[in-house]
């Protein structure tokens, strides 16, 4: 099958599948019921995991069928946003790093939706600098022994299973004493407790582990190599979101030029003149994504200028929420009945400028190695960790 | 729509960029400036001659190459990151306004570079108006076109680009049309956009170099995060500069629906990046970047220039205002 047919068909099975769901990613069990059922349809059909390999699951294809369906998908309201970290991080690290009976038995209820998965890497006193990391995992006779909480843990309510990456060596620096984990999120001494973040709502989870046993055979990688796997978690990480997954469209943002220039008073040069910056800004932002991917489509790797990307999205998405409640005035304080007003907006703003990297890290990564700039000097690279200064 | 290079626009940016580091590097753009002309007439000898560069855009049946408005861009980004002296920018506004309003008569002249042509931009005052031998002038839908006349040379912030008062009485009216001139005067600011890009990259690539030389309190100054951050955003004005200009030149070219809008968002976005990039980059350098003998200082005024260049930054966002009715 040529692609432009294979995108044929994936439209014409989104059309008859998708078209019309209103089932969003409810964090309620009914929607996740819901997601599940639209999550084994869509594995059936074929359009999960299409690039992953068939021996697990997948279905062998190429990028292009991948972005291929991705493309058509954007047009529709794709009720996967539990399965995304899974999808996303967790099944794509143990294709790379899983042994064959980890692959064998988890990658196709991942796939299916029959199983949810979750990411357990920051901690309270480990967000940006996650090597600083303090869970301790210590061996026992037929595994290991988990000690401590992890933090901004997405779906981790509903999931099965987890990633989760410890502390297994204290005497050695901070990246070469770190271990990575299958952890059975229903197992004895787990505890997942709703995160309520500024918005009012529970968007993550804090997980506390009081002694949870790990059988051995669900190490990833090597013992006190679980650094280089984060590494490769988090790298599909990052193109999972610059391919556009959990990206919303700006159709129905009520901060976004299209609601603002409906809703502001534009006879107001002021106003006008505001508005006009923030199209410039969108459009900046836009085309310079427009480019990136056609980049990525001509075989130029955007690397690192995916995080400049980042930066400007969350820059963005601060300055249109700040100048909604602002050119609103004093309505803009007040809640709207079912959510998704300017008050909302605003609480919501900061979770771009902090999630998947704040904006100094995206900073620094910009210029580290899209500039080529000196590293900041280190304190903490050689010192047995045991010896670092940590969080308390 | 189209944002990334194809082989051979990226054969001709190279071109371009190693021809102007081996004849036009910045000490000769210094003692180019400063001569009686303005300008090195054997850099544009040889433009014009190898690369044929002032012909670019004029149509083949007129002695030119006939390629597109993006391809000009791409030159226009590297005459701009060398700040190349001398009238290429105004011949290739010349070259727009005749193209596009049907007078081609001057058209084999300006492609040999026998011709040196500029256009009043505004009142009486014209980029390179005391070299050229031929100055067009806009007058509403009306094109004007005036050899010889007294011209006063300015002495004006950007020493690399002089500019000029050109009497305007004796001035004839030539094939002109609304519609073509209202195309122009967007295509000029797609083709200054270009050329603030290139100035913009120049800056940029100017002070990171600087950051991994520059030591201060025993470490590279790029290494600080107060600087490292600023150069991370002027990295970020960079990208989305860069992308309004492709845009831009792909709607000059192949979309003319979208031309006007797309023209008033490239200055309207490019020319305050272009400013801001060129004033970190001097500050970024501490006190040297104050200095005569230090190029920032160049980089600063061409930004400044340029950005009033088509009017007050203002007039760009008005225009854009218009468009998108709001």
């Amino acid at each position: 099958m040529n692609l432009q047919e294979y995108r044929r068909e994936a439209r014409a099975w989104l059309e008859a599948n998708a078209g019309n769901t209103e089932v969003e990613a409810a964090p309620d069990p009914g929607g996740v019921a819901a997601a599940k059922g639209f999550m084994a349809r869509l594995y059936d059909a074929g359009y999960s995991g299409i690039t992953w390999p068939r021996e697990w699951g997948g279905q062998g294809l190429t990028q292009a069928e991948e972005r291929a369906f991705a493309e058509e998908a954007k047009d529709f309201t794709l009720p996967t946003y539990v399965f995304s970290i899974g999808l996303g991080m967790c099944g794509p690290t143990l294709v790379d790093l899983g042994t064959p009976e980890q692959k064998a038995r988890h990658l196709r209820p991942l796939l299916r939706g029959e199983e949810i998965w979750c990411q357990l890497f920051s901690e309270p006193g480990a967000g940006s600098d996650v090597a600083a990391l303090q869970t301790r995992a210590v061996r026992t006779e037929d595994g290991w022994r988990v000690t401590g909480q992890k933090v901004w843990t997405s779906v981790a309510q509903h999931a099965s299973y987890g990633l989760l990456l410890t502390r297994t060596d204290v005497d050695v620096p901070k990246h070469k004493g770190l271990t990575m984990f299958i952890v059975d999120m229903r197992a004895p001494g787990v505890t997942v407790r709703p995160l309520r973040d500024m918005t009012g709502r529970a968007h993550f989870n804090e997980i506390f582990f009081d002694d949870v046993h790990i059988p051995g055979e669900n190490l990833v990688g090597q013992v006190n190599d679980g650094w280089s796997c984060a590494v490769t978690t988090l790298l599909h990480e990052r193109l999972s979101i610059s391919s556009g997954v959990g990206m919303g469209g700006q159709k129905d943002n009520p901060v976004a030029f299209d609601a603002l220039r409906r809703t502001a008073d534009t006879s107001d040069p002021v106003v006008r003149d505001a508005l006009v910056e923030l199209y410039v800004r969108s459009r900046a932002l836009a085309l310079f994504n427009q480019r990136l991917s056609q980049e990525t489509r001509a075989g130029i790797f955007p690397g690192a200028r995916g995080s400049a990307a980042k930066l400007l999205l969350a820059e963005l998405t601060m300055f249109q929420a700040d100048l909604a409640t602002s050119l609103a005035g004093p309505e803009a304080v007040a809640y709207e009945e079912g959510g998704g007003g300017l008050a909302e907006a605003l609480s919501l703003a900061p979770a771009m400028a902090l999630g998947g990297g704040t904006n100094e890290i995206m900073r620094n990564i910009v210029g580290d190695r899209v500039l080529g700039l000196p590293p900041e000097p280190r304190l903490d690279k050689n010192v047995p960790f045991k010896d670092l200064t940590v969080n308390g | 729509m189209r944002l990334v290079l194809t082989e051979e626009q990226r054969e001709l940016r190279d071109a371009v960029r190693s021809f102007l580091a081996s004849a036009s590097p910045l000490p000769r753009v210094r003692q180019a400036a400063e001569s009686g002309t303005g300008h090195d007439p054997e850099v544009y000898r040889r433009l014009d001659g190898e690369l044929g560069l002032s012909g670019l855009v004029v149509p083949e049946e007129h002695g030119g190459a006939g390629a597109g408005y993006a391809e000009l861009a791409v030159v226009l980004t590297e005459t701009g990151a060398a700040l190349l002296p001398g009238p290429f920018l105004a011949g290739a506004l010349a070259t727009i306004l005749l193209t596009e309003t049907g007078e081609k008569e001057l058209l084999p002249g300006i492609a040999a570079g026998t011709t040196v042509a500029t256009v009043v931009l505004d009142g009486d005052r014209a980029i390179n108006g005391a070299e050229a031998d031929v100055v067009l002038a806009l007058d509403g839908p009306r094109v004007l076109a005036v050899r010889g006349g007294t011209r006063t040379p300015l002495t004006t912030l950007d020493i690399t680009r002089r500019q000029a008062r050109v009497d305007l009485t004796g001035a004839e009216e030539i094939v002109s049309s609304a519609q073509g001139v209202a195309r122009a005067r967007d295509l000029f600011a797609v083709a200054v956009a270009a050329e603030q890009l290139g100035v913009l990259r120049a800056c940029l690539e100017a002070i990171v170099g600087y950051a991994k030389l520059r030591v201060t309190f025993g470490r590279l100054i790029g290494s600080y995060q107060g600087v490292k951050h600023r150069l991370a955003d002027m990295h970020c004005k960079l990208e989305q500069a860069e992308s309004i200009v492709r845009y831009a030149a792909w709607a000059a070219d192949e979309a003319p629906g979208e031309l006007p809008s797309a023209a008033a968002l490239a200055q309207a976005y490019v020319g305050r990046a272009c400013f801001e990039v060129a004033r970190d980059n001097l500050l970024l350098h501490g006190g040297i970047g104050f200095t005569w003998e230090h190029d920032a200082h160049l980089y600063y005024k061409r930004a400044k220039a340029d950005e009033v260049l088509l009017g007050p930054p203002r007039a760009h966002r008005a225009r854009l205002a218009e468009l998108l009715e709001l």
